[in-house]
């Protein structure tokens, strides 16, 4: 059992404010990931979290205990550095065994857990030899390892796989999975790759400019960003943004002139929003469809194709979009397209960047990673 | 257990106890001497005189002044520091850039050209006073009769000469160390893309070996000055500061003063003139380094 | 080809006379400390039969090996009180860095401004009083405080290179700041802490002032040694040398086994 909670949390360093007052809570055995931008203050969130850096104000609170005096080693927590922050002259196995050799635990006791660990990770055949003579991935393992030995209650993860080339990450990330699911732990993680937290996340917690925008499930995030910085930042490639004019307001949401004068309809609810007045429309490039009929037009300016999906980077009079097609695709670089889409995958932002709100919740927007932990309720 | 924790996220107070033995140390070092000095400065002082110290105003201050010894010493001062800075700097580079060729027993003939920097000063001083510049049986001599010169004897006719060459030969091979590490640094790729530019060998050394060891050669440059500064036992051994004054520096001045007149009073006037005079150096190296310390 | 076969070789002779030239004066101590006295001041020649004669007079004027334990001792002594002081001070600086902490590295660094002549009246006095003149100790301390600011710099210099991650990783083990000092920051730092530590034995071992001020028979080191050959046995060079040779030969081997690791620490890092 292990929760985490937040209390109006802030960090100040010298002037400037890292952190300014976040809230959170982080369920038992949940896999929640801190993203955002670099200087988002994720990283120091997680630190003031391990007790590396303490708090300006705010408390942090572990299992219903206030620990911000506590020192790191007696919170209960393990962390995983970018760096790995291997000893460099120690074995993998002391490596491992540091923490218990500090706790003088004895040396049977110790070599029982680290092997146990090892076997987790798969590193028996290392455990004699040294952070140098290992690759990338080893020693993330190691690193790993000597959290597991600890048997934290909760995880920390900063950065973890920004080291490893692309095939390694995307096999480590399965194999991070994979660990939550085995050690079912209560884990942070945090990152600046949107699609590492995709893909691992039970709760996102998107961070910009040491303030919280947006928290929830990775689908949530994607099919209902409150804000066009969560908006422009979770998705690959990116969502496009249109100017576009307010013209009326329905029942089926709002009706908006676009860039060349089309007209669309945005399946949001239009409530606070005045005829004449200046939006955004957000649409991401999959929800983009090429149609002879469509209310958008443009000229092929660059053509990616992938095989199984091609990418068209289409000029506009005001900007480029980015279009998600078929593979199969015919159009070539400078024919002239027109598209469209569905009202209900637009999304609309004021003049504040704020989104309004959609009109119909995405069927999976509530749900995490795993379906037993969907209930934001069930760990607290 | 928590208890011990607590203290251990507390930064600001375990830092302080953590340099606390280190700045006190050296704060009394500092202040303590410092202290005295100035006090003493201030006071009629002789230690073949006990029993008469008494309050003298500014009067050692001004018969310090006043004495054309100080400026002489002053002028000594900076023309040896001036002068060795320019020889070990520019030589220093010279050889450096010779030293990065490749050549036969290059190792062997680094470590040689680097020795005279361990050695001390009091045994350089009376190695190169003794056997290379005595006027008749030393290296010098002999080797300017074998060109049918007449010997010269250093000590009487150029005697800060004589210092500036034995300290010069102390602290060129210290420049030689540390540039010589700069080079190696530096990126070849740098050097071959100059080449196709068109750069000859003294365009390289100007626009490309230069600015990459100006870092290294303010460093130097610090360093030697804080050594230099004070030079002492050089002159000690050697010349004793004379022949008349010709080869004493502030630091030996002052020392003359203390313990060959005993006079207390003005030795410490003099040691606070050459603590402020140390000081505005130091405020000017200081920035220096406080610029390394930047990046 | 030929043309810059001939150039590498005019190189080869230029470094290797300017070498010469630099080494020679202690080439030549070295070799006038094997010859007679009457050799010595004989024209130059590289050519003579050796003789130990020199260093036997010598040792029988002065208890050579006094002096050299006295250099010995103070200077290593001095060198373990530094970075025993060093290490805590710079490990805070380094790693746990408050808003005054490059203020007081500065301010450390120039402490070593300080011309040790204008404290030297002061000093000796309270020697004087203490009873420290002519003692070991006396001079250990001097030596410690006179290095010290440029240990600490060292020290934290080296320091800065080693990746906080390391240290912090340590902490979450529940490592203690002691812990963290013993079993991560000095074996990691090892080559490091050892370069500061020769450095501050070189500049001890010949440290001229503080030794030939306040040291006169019992505690001198190996510069009071040297010091009183000046006159008026400076002119048997045949001795002197002898006498040289065997004061700078610990320290100049020691020089050149270590000028490698020195150099890093010698330039704060500034030279990579």
């Amino acid at each position: 059992m292990a929760t985490l909670r937040l209390k109006q949390v802030a960090k100040r360093f010298d002037d400037t404010d890292v952190i300014r007052g976040i809230d959170l809570e982080v369920n038992d055995r949940e896999f929640v990931v801190f993203v955002g931008p670099s200087g988002c203050g994720k990283s120091t969130l997680l630190r003031i979290i391990a007790g590396l850096e303490n708090a300006t104000s705010g408390d942090i609170v572990i299992d219903g205990e206030r620990i911000n005096e506590v020192g790191p080693a007696d919170r209960g927590l393990a962390m995983v550095f970018q760096s790995y922050a291997l000893y460099p002259h120690m074995t993998v196995e002391d490596n491992m065994g540091f923490s218990l050799r500090l706790a003088r635990v004895p040396r049977e006791e110790r070599r029982a857990k680290v092997l146990e660990a090892a076997r987790v990770l798969q590193l028996e055949p290392l455990l004699d030899r040294k952070p140098k003579a290992l690759s990338g991935g080893q020693r993330q393992r190691v690193a790993i390892g000597r959290a597991i030995v600890r048997n934290p209650s909760i995880f920390l993860f900063d950065e973890p796989l920004s080291n490893l080339d692309a095939a390694l990450r995307v096999q480590m990330r399965i194999e991070l999975a994979r660990l939550h699911e085995e050690l079912d732990a209560t884990m942070i993680y945090v990152t600046h790759d949107q699609i590492e937290a995709m893909t691992m996340a039970d709760k996102i917690v998107v961070l910009q400019g040491g303030v919280v925008e947006q928290v929830g499930s990775p689908m949530e995030l994607y099919h209902h960003p409150r804000n066009r910085f969560v908006a422009g930042f979770i998705g690959s490639p990116k969502m496009n943004f249109l100017p576009v004019e307010a013209r009326g307001v329905t029942t089926r949401g709002v009706e908006v002139t676009l860039p060349g004068g089309g007209v669309s309809e945005v399946a949001v609810n239009g409530a606070g929003s005045r005829t004449g007045e200046a939006l955004e429309l957000g649409i991401r490039p999959e929800h983009l469809l090429l149609d002879e009929q469509g209310p958008l037009a443009g000229r092929i300016e660059v053509i990616e194709r992938l095989g199984g999906q091609t990418s068209l980077y289409v000029r506009m009079d005001d900007g480029i979009v980015t279009l998600t097609a078929d593979g199969d695709v015919a159009h070539a670089v400078h024919d002239r397209v027109r598209f469209g889409f569905e009202p209900g995958r637009a999304h609309l932002f004021d003049g504040q960047g704020q989104a309004l709100e959609s009109l119909q919740r995405h069927p999976l927007s509530e749900l995490g990673r795993r379906d037993s932990r969907a209930d934001p309720e069930a760990g607290a | 257990m928590r208890t011990r924790a607590s203290g251990r996220t507390v930064g600001g107070l375990r830092s302080l106890s953590l340099q606390a033995p280190a700045v006190t140390l050296l704060l009394i070092w500092m202040l303590i001497p410092l202290g005295m000095t100035l006090w003493f400065s201030f006071q009629r002082y002789n230690l073949m005189m006990p029993g008469m110290e008494q309050f003298a105003g500014l009067e050692n201050y001004e018969y310090l002044l006043t004495d054309p010894a100080l400026w002489r010493a002053m002028g000594t001062t900076l023309l040896l520091v001036g002068s060795v800075l320019a020889i070990s700097v520019i030589g220093g580079t010279l050889l450096a850039v010779l030293y990065q060729q490749e050549f036969l027993g290059r190792g062997v003939a680094r470590v040689l050209a680097i020795s005279p920097f361990f050695i001390m000063p009091t045994v350089s001083a009376l190695v190169w006073q003794n056997m290379m510049m005595h006027p008749v049986n030393g290296v010098l001599a002999w080797l300017m009769g074998l060109f049918g010169l007449p010997p010269v004897d250093w000590f009487s006719s150029f005697p800060l000469l004589s210092i500036i060459i034995i300290v010069s030969w102390q602290w060129l091979p210290f420049a030689l160390l540390i540039l010589l590490t700069a080079l190696q640094s530096l990126d070849d790729d740098q050097v071959e893309a100059a080449r196709m530019d068109g750069a000859g060998p003294v365009a390289v050394f100007f626009f490309i070996t230069l600015p990459h060891l100006k870092r290294a050669i303010s460093v130097v440059i610090m360093i030697q000055m804080i050594f230099l500064l004070t030079i002492f036992a050089e002159i000690h051994v050697t010349t004793s500061g004379g022949p008349g004054l010709a080869t004493t520096n502030l630091a030996y001045l002052i020392y003359l003063r203390a313990l060959l007149e005993f006079d207390v009073g003005g030795a410490s006037a003099g040691g606070v003139i050459a603590i402020v005079l140390a000081n505005i150096v130091a405020i000017f190296l200081i920035r220096m380094v406080a610029k390394n310390l930047e990046d | 080809m030929n043309t810059s076969r001939l150039q590498r070789f005019g190189l080869a002779v230029l470094a290797w006379s300017i070498t010469c030239v630099i080494f020679f004066p202690i080439l030549w101590m070295f070799l006038t400390g094997f010859k007679t006295e009457a050799q010595a001041i004989a024209d130059p020649t590289l050519f003579f039969t050796p003789t130990l004669e020199s260093y036997v007079a010598v040792q029988g004027r002065a208890d050579y090996f006094r002096f050299a334990w006295n250099s010995v001792h103070v200077s290593f002594g001095s060198t373990l009180l530094a970075l025993i002081i060093g290490i805590p001070a710079a490990y805070s600086m380094a790693f746990l860095p408050t808003r005054r902490t490059k203020g007081t590295l500065l301010w450390m660094l120039s402490t070593k401004m300080l011309p040790p002549v204008g404290v030297l009246v002061p000093i000796y006095l309270i020697f004087r009083d203490l009873g420290m003149l002519d003692t070991r100790i006396g001079l250990t301390v001097i030596y410690t405080l006179m290095n010290l600011p440029i240990v600490i710099w060292m020290l934290y210099t080296f320091f800065k290179d080693l990746p906080k991650d390391i240290l912090e990783a340590g902490r979450m083990d529940g490592a203690s700041t002691s812990q963290e000092i013993f079993f991560l920051l000095i074996p990691l730092t090892l080559p490091g802490i050892a370069s500061t530590g020769l450095l501050s034995i070189i500049l001890s071992w010949n440290e001229a002032f503080w030794s030939l001020n306040l040291t006169s028979s019992r505690a001198a080191p190996l510069t009071a040694y040297i010091a009183s050959f000046s006159s008026p046995e400076g002119l048997f060079w045949a001795k002197l040398s002898a006498a040289s040779t065997m004061a700078v030969a610990p320290i100049l081997i020691f020089g050149w086994l270590t000028q490698k690791q020195m150099v890093r620490g010698l330039t704060f890092g500034a030279v990579k």
